[in-house]
């Protein structure tokens, strides 16, 4: 056991900046506008807005103050976050000093092909790069996330039976109860219906239970493997080809794609379609990070409906075209081009051998943890009849630790906090597995950061089991100590603007 | 730290009491055992329910090493605790009853458990102990004691039964670590009156996790409007002409609401072109509606945490219904439709739907995996086994 050093998150109470506004306060005054460009003469009267924006009114060292707080009452990002299915990666300093050069930051989307050479050879290469990962035919990078990616997909797959006079049959889109949930969501959101799978006794779905909806209303199989269990389904080549037997695509989300990096292609086990997430699994920054990229890549035959515009490589240099067939836009331009370029530059310096090393790694730490964590009482690991390895992650459950103590997850993970270790995941809705927890290890953190996690986690246990009222109430050295979570899901009471703030709790 | 306030941790009180005759009646023919022990044990019958009550302690005593235990005295309880290491244990004052317990005996129980605080009312018996237990409870406080059945009886329809006596223990040992995170839900305690109907006899407070698993945190829908939902979407499919006999339960009698009928949760009712043929109809009267039309289909719910399709609280659905409804219809059997939300299914204890009825090769006709429908455009498929 390693010792555990004391931690204390700074507390501010810090307001929100509406709240530090004070009438006629600036931190910094541009000169007035020139006359004959002054929005209130030059714009028509019927544009310019009647009273002056809300804004808050605040002085420079009031500003600087106010985000210096807020950044210390986060973790920093880069603590030590085992976040399953997030896959928290490091991500390299250089990759952010890349992205921030004039060459990158100060490009505008719309100027001419001939101006972006560059950036436009960066996203072609890294094009090829993933398709040679993957075995697919062609990439997009407009979709701004893995459920955007996903969306992209069903979008395709509607152009694709629309082409073929079959989108009034194919209603049907098919997935796992461990699937990421964008899919299902994103196949409803297109106007499919969804049949979802369970998971039986194996840990994943049943090719029986496939089979048993599999029709000529098919339209796809949306699914991830490994999925957000770390369970490998090895089936899968069967499930592929009984999806098009009936005529169905089959579309790989690689959300999970850090185990297997490397070592499978999504093409060559039959796949049409995969994604892949460049802020997770290709060192780009997540969450507060920064924003995200849907990598989307399919065969040549649906690359006829991707989204336009795309790069090209031709004689005279490479260029952007439109898709004529395609299903027109899922977003701006090419997509968030800062990311692709951090993304390329990890896989450009990490190489085939280094991302399959990396691959190997995050599993072996991931069953070096298991080990471990398995050894500590209250800890089970879901489908303990399944025996196989997990890849990357395990799905554990406190279930019988809290039977015993009465201590939930939720409690541990709020405790572990108050050692300044990132919340853990605990597991995608519904829980099919009691107190679910699902750490991911990846190939980032050293052994000791693993161990210390580890150390942290059985150390709370031991809390709980002494003096239960301290993990239950905790966390009691963070920023704030447990939340009111009834509200979150109440529009009547959430509020993302300063407006709905002051409406809803009655202040305005 | 500070062991006053909300989180203040105290000891829970687990409060046991046993209906020793409950299930006799099963293997010998009876529909029940209330009244009729004397009738089951002249037919050879064996006590059924001490050897649930010790599957359901043991397993208890397993989970939950550390309890402090109310229990009824003799066969009514103590007699079937296991080697209680660590529980602290009170029996109940109070006579030893005798050989021939009786319902008395169990609502003098269950009243004297109430009073003496029970966090929870573990109880183990069929539908008759469940309505003996609900109405004592209801005598003193209402529904304010939370109560779960070890299923031990000849019927269990009562939702507020453990599939198996371990899964009651799981329950129950989760409920007590923490009863206010996990809350308690309504449950309605059912059981057939002397004439052979299914009749509501109340409700009482169970703990809200399902046997197995919990639902997730920042819950979905409430089960009512996913079910309202997919009932409208149901009820706006049906085809003129075809006969739809719709089965008992929440989530199916919805599909009547939505049409504007008066149909009945508790039995089976049938439809036609929008008008209620008959309400609650029996075996006979199924038989002769299916005589009747040519095309048919057979609505379905899931009884919640058990997974059961057939062979529970709907035995109006009898082997001779079911075969009339398939000769009606060439896809009759296939083309029984199953509605139940997603909470429903997420609460089942494995993805699996059961089906018991006295006719073996109807029933592996119905095995395999059968599509679920669970909210509009939404569905999964659930293994059938019988």
């Amino acid at each position: 056991m390693s010792e555990l050093r004391n931690y204390h998150a700074a507390v501010w109470d810090e307001p929100l900046v509406m709240e530090l506004s004070a009438p006629g306060r600036r931190g910094n005054v541009p000169p007035a506008p020139i006359a004959e460009l002054d929005p209130a003469t030059a714009l028509p009267g019927a544009v310019l807005r009647q009273a002056a924006p809300a804004l808050p009114e605040v002085a420079e060292p009031d500003v600087l103050r106010h985000f210096l707080h807020l950044s210390q009452e986060t973790m920093g990002m880069v603590g030590i976050s085992l976040f399953g299915t997030c896959t928290m990666k490091y991500n390299p300093r250089v990759g952010e000093q890349l992205s921030g050069r004039d060459g990158m930051a100060e490009l505008h989307p719309d100027q001419d092909d001939s101006t972006l050479q560059g950036l436009l050879e960066a996203v072609h290469r890294f094009d090829l790069m993933l398709r040679g990962l993957s075995g697919m035919d062609r990439f997009v990078f407009q979709p701004g996330g893995g459920a955007h990616a996903a969306y992209t997909h069903t979008a395709v797959t509607r152009a694709y039976f629309a082409d073929r006079g079959e989108l009034e049959q194919r209603r049907e889109i098919i997935t796992t109860a461990q699937a990421h949930p964008c899919n299902p969501a994103t196949a409803s959101a297109a106007g499919f219906d969804v049949i979802t799978l369970p998971v039986e006794e194996d840990g994943y779905a049943s090719l029986d239970a496939l089979k048993a909806v599999l029709s000529d209303r098919t339209a796809a199989l949306m699914i991830n493997n490994p999925d957000d269990m770390g369970i490998y389904n090895p089936h899968i080549k069967e499930w592929v080809d009984a999806v098009h037997e009936v005529g169905g695509l089959c579309f790989y989300d690689h959300a999970n794609f850090n185990g297997v990096m490397g070592r499978l292609r999504a093409r060559e086990l039959g796949f049409d379609a995969c994604m892949f997430m460049l802020h997770k699994t290709f060192g780009v920054a997540k969450g507060g990070g920064g924003p995200a990229v849907g990598a989307y890549g399919c065969s040549e035959e649906l690359a006829t409906y991707l989204p336009g515009p795309l790069v090209e490589a031709t004689e005279d240099g490479y260029v952007r075209r439109e898709n004529p067939r395609g299903v027109g836009r899922v977003r701006e331009y090419l997509g968030n081009l800062n990311q692709v370029v951090k993304a390329f530059g990890w896989l450009t310096a990490m190489g085939a051998d280094g991302i399959r090393e990396a691959a190997d790694i995050s599993v072996l730490a991931n069953n070096y943890m298991e080990v471990r964590l398995l050894e500590l009482k209250g800890v089970t690991k879901a489908f303990p009849q399944m025996t196989k390895r997990r890849l990357e992650m395990t799905r554990f459950s406190l279930e019988e630790y809290t039977a015993e103590t009465g201590i939930t997850a939720v409690d541990v993970q709020n405790r572990m906090g108050d050692y300044g270790i990132d919340a853990f995941w605990l597991s995608h809705e519904p829980w099919i597995v009691p107190e679910p927890f699902t750490p991911e290890a990846g190939e980032t953190w050293s052994l000791e950061d693993i161990d210390y996690w580890i150390d942290v986690l059985a150390h709370v246990l031991e809390e709980g089991r002494s003096d239960p009222e301290l993990v239950r109430t905790a966390p009691h050295q963070q920023v704030v100590g447990q939340l009111d979570g009834s509200s979150l899901d109440d529009p009547e009471k959430w509020a993302t603007t300063w407006r709905a703030h002051r409406r809803k709790s009655g202040r305005g | 730290m500070t062991s006053s306030g909300p989180w203040a941790a105290r000891a829970r009180v687990l409060g046991i009491v046993v209906n020793p005759v409950a299930g006799m009646g099963g293997r010998v023919g009876l529909h029940g055992t209330d009244g009729q022990v004397e009738l089951a044990r002249a037919r050879g019958a064996e006590p059924v329910a001490p050897a649930r009550a010790r599957r359901a302690l043991a397993r208890l005593h397993e989970l939950a090493p550390d309890l402090d235990v109310v229990v009824a005295p003799g066969a009514l309880g103590a007699d079937h605790l296991p080697d209680a290491t660590g529980w602290r244990v009170t029996v109940l004052d109070g006579p030893e009853p005798g050989a021939e317990t009786t319902a008395d005996d169990t609502r003098a129980a269950v009243s004297a458990l109430v009073a003496a605080g029970v966090d929870l009312l573990l109880f183990v018996g069929g539908d008759g102990t469940a309505r003996d237990v609900a109405g004592a409870v209801w005598a003193v406080c209402d529904d304010c004691v939370p109560v779960l059945g070890v299923p031990a009886g000849v019927k269990m329809h009562s939702a507020v039964f453990g599939l198996t006596p371990e899964t009651a223990a799981l329950a129950a040992s989760r409920h007590l670590a923490a009863p206010e995170r996990h809350g308690t839900r309504q449950a309605e305690v059912v059981d057939r009156d002397a004439a052979g109907d299914v009749r509501l006899y109340g409700t009482v407070q169970v703990p809200a996790l399902p046997a197995g698993v919990q639902p997730a945190k920042g819950a979905p829908a409430p089960l009512a409007d996913d079910a309202t939902a997919l009932a409208a979407e149901v009820a706006a499919e049906l085809e003129p002409g075809r006969l739809y006999l719709l089965g008992p339960g929440a989530t199916v009698d919805q599909v009547g609401h939505a049409l504007g009928l008066a149909t009945t949760p508790l039995g089976v009712d049938a439809v036609c072109d929008g008008r209620l043929l008959a309400v609650d109809a029996d075996e006979a009267t199924l038989l002769d509606l299916l005589a009747r039309h040519d095309r048919a289909t057979l609505v379905l719910g899931v009884v919640g945490g058990q997974g059961f399709l057939l062979g529970r609280g709907n035995q109006q659905l009898s082997p001779a219904v079911l075969r009339a409804l398939a000769a009606a219809d060439p896809a009759g059997l296939a083309g029984i439709l199953v509605l139940a939300t997603p909470a429903k299914v997420g609460a089942l204890p494995e993805p699996v739907l059961h089906v018991d009825l006295d006719d073996p090769e109807l029933a592996a006709e119905l095995a395999g995996y059968r599509r679920v429908r669970t909210a509009p455009g939404r569905s999964t498929v659930l293994r059938v086994e019988t």
